[in-house]
């Protein structure tokens, strides 16, 4: 079966001037990572770690400089420039759901919009279809006159996924879709997705720098440092026992109740304009050997399902793989 | 599940003119300017062009409740008549900037490459002119008249104009609403219709009140400098020429259509003023 997308070794560079001098700044950096129909997976890493260089490629907003980004085995690009139904069938919701709303225009209107684009409804029966999608993501009929600027940061969430949901995508891609909400509308928003997840058969894709969200919410997850994709596997496995020291690092950083920040990551994230030589995360490994400083490992299997850039994995069972 | 109530925010019209009392004495007085341009022929006690010999150069008072000119008009009745053409002239000149402005802008943000390059060149050569050395221009190019004036005044508005809405469409066009309708694969003149244009149209408007004011006194400017609207014409900028040579011992004659200009342009000013910071999105978030 072909996997829904297939990116191997992506590139992408993005050329900066600082000082007169021309920079490739590396934001992706031999990017391998294959996403199965209907898997949900959790895209993970600090600011920086090019999390939303991966899904403007994912997207085809941005065309990578080197490798090949596939969608069921054919190039995004070309498959986006094609027709409509990649638009329809990946539907995304931004992290800044107020931005990605037209200011001008009220829930009602925002969610016909993809109705009548994608020519799913009639415009007769576009007002009860926009009155279910809200129900479906939690809100009250009547906030289909209202615009944006008239709602909760919660609300406008709900709205923006109401109208990703609007074109009956089969992917659903989002950005940070839960960060800087309360606990409360937080929990009522994973809880949605999660159940929009099991009754459509969405495929999600799902950036967070929450490893808590990605284990409640994705069965897969993929750890990114510096561009690359240091770790993926399922997420329970990853995290219980995490191969790669950056996510190990990663997993004991996140806070627990009561009990101190164990092992804070020490130094800073090296600048993508000039990478560390041999391993990028050499640099603030716990674990760094000598040889870590002069090759660069790439993503390579550990066993069928995981897989871990790194030359001494830490988990016993793959050190002598 | 809980749908929190969020009032609407935006204050109720009736809220504006009780917050700012300026702007309500401001707005009153374009509109008794307003009514005096509906109504000039029925409010007007003299035929504003009607001259006598007997009642030359008449002092404030008695018959002529403001004074005759050197012609013997009656100056209440030529004011009165003059906002007529004071408010035709600025707004009609304004809405032309504002249409020519909206479609050269537009174009300038929308475009690419060279063609943006040279758009934008030709909105900075406007720009390098003040309006009223450009309406001279114009006016030199097209003849005296009304008409001739509303275009001149009109055309030197359109780089002001197209200034702020190329600006404006810099700003839409990089919001994440428009990368996201791009997404979903919405054509881009449906784009450009439904997203971009709309997010201009509004502060354009706001530029268009706040802009009235200088149209009228461009205008009256070029009557003045005798360029403008022909002689017989009740115009203010023409009257406060015309009473220039008698100021020492008639000042009257040029200081009442002073006066009823001073008056519309300061409302003028206050008003357009009052909409933007009412309406501006950009000067809102500063509150």
């Amino acid at each position: 079966m072909t996997p829904l997308f297939e990116l191997r070794e992506v590139e992408k560079t993005f050329e900066i001037r600082r000082k007169g001098k021309k920079l490739g700044l590396r934001a992706l950096d031999g990017v391998r990572l294959t996403i199965t129909q209907g898997a949900s997976i959790a895209l993970v890493g600090e600011s920086g770690s090019g999390k939303s260089t991966l899904l403007r490629v994912l997207l085809g907003l941005t065309p990578p400089t080197e490798g090949v980004a596939l969608y069921q085995g054919r190039p995004i690009a070309q498959v986006r420039a094609e027709n409509r139904e990649f638009a329809r069938n990946v539907a995304m919701v931004y992290q800044d759901a107020r931005g990605s709303l037209n200011p001008r225009m009220t829930v009602e209107a925002l969610i016909t919009e993809p109705l009548r684009h994608f020519g799913i409804c009639t415009a007769a029966q576009a007002p009860a279809r926009v009155r279910a999608l809200l129900a479906r993501v939690g809100l009250a009929p009547e906030v289909a006159g209202r615009f944006p600027s008239e709602m909760s940061g919660g609300q406008v969430r709900r709205v923006a996924i109401a109208r990703a949901l609007a074109s009956e995508p089969t992917v659903l891609v989002a950005d940070e879709a839960v960060s800087g909400l309360d606990v409360s509308s937080q929990a009522q928003l994973l809880n949605l997705l999660r159940r929009l997840q099991a009754e459509m058969g969405l495929t999600l894709i799902f950036i967070t720098h929450d490893l808590g969200v990605a284990s409640y919410l994705c069965a897969e997850i993929a750890i990114m440092y510096l561009g690359r994709i240091v770790e993926t596997g399922p997420t329970r496995a990853v995290l219980d026992a995490p191969a790669h020291p950056y996510a190990r690092a990663l997993r004991k950083a996140a806070p627990e109740f009561f009990a101190p920040l164990a092992e804070p990551l020490t130094g800073e994230i090296p600048s993508p304009i000039d990478l560390p030589p041999g391993c990028r995360f050499s640099g603030r490994c716990a674990y760094a050997q000598a040889d870590c400083r002069l090759t660069d490992p790439a993503l390579l299997r550990l066993n069928d399902h995981r897989a871990a850039a790194c030359l001494h994995p830490l988990t016993q069972s793959f050190a002598n793989v | 599940m809980a749908v929190i109530d969020v009032p609407r925010k935006r204050g109720t019209s009736h809220g504006i003119f009780r917050r700012r009392p300026f702007f309500t004495l401001a707005c009153l007085v374009v509109l008794f300017f307003i009514a005096c341009a509906a109504f000039a022929s029925w409010i007007a006690p003299y035929d504003p062009l009607a001259q006598s010999i007997d009642a030359m150069m008449q002092p404030p008072g008695g018959d002529h409740l403001l004074g005759t000119d050197s012609y013997g008009q009656d100056i209440l009745s030529r004011i009165i008549h003059g906002a007529r053409y004071a408010l035709l002239i600025g707004l009609g000149s304004v809405l032309l900037g504002a249409t020519g402005g909206l479609i050269l802008g537009v174009a300038a943000g929308l475009s690419k490459g060279w063609v943006e390059w040279v758009l934008v060149r030709i909105i900075d050569a406007i720009l390098a002119l003040p309006s009223l050395i450009l309406a001279v221009a114009f006016i030199a190019l097209l003849g005296q008249g009304v008409d001739k004036v509303t275009l001149a005044v009109g055309l030197s508005m359109i780089g002001p104009f197209s200034r702020t809405v190329r600006s404006d469409v810099l700003q839409v066009k990089s919001q994440l609403f428009v990368e996201a309708a791009g997404l979903m694969a919405i054509p881009r003149l449906h784009i450009i219709r439904r997203h971009i244009l709309p997010n201009i149209i509004f502060p354009l408007c706001v530029q268009v009140t706040v802009r009235v004011s200088e149209a009228v006194l461009v205008s009256a400017s070029l009557s003045f400098l005798g360029i403008g609207v022909t002689p017989p014409t009740p115009d203010w900028g023409l009257m406060i020429s015309e009473g220039r040579g008698f100021v020492s011992f008639a000042p009257w004659m040029s200081g009442m259509p002073g006066l009823a200009l001073a008056a519309l342009l300061i409302a003028l000013a206050i008003m357009g003023d009052g909409i933007r910071e009412e309406y501006d999105p950009k000067l809102r978030q500063g509150r």
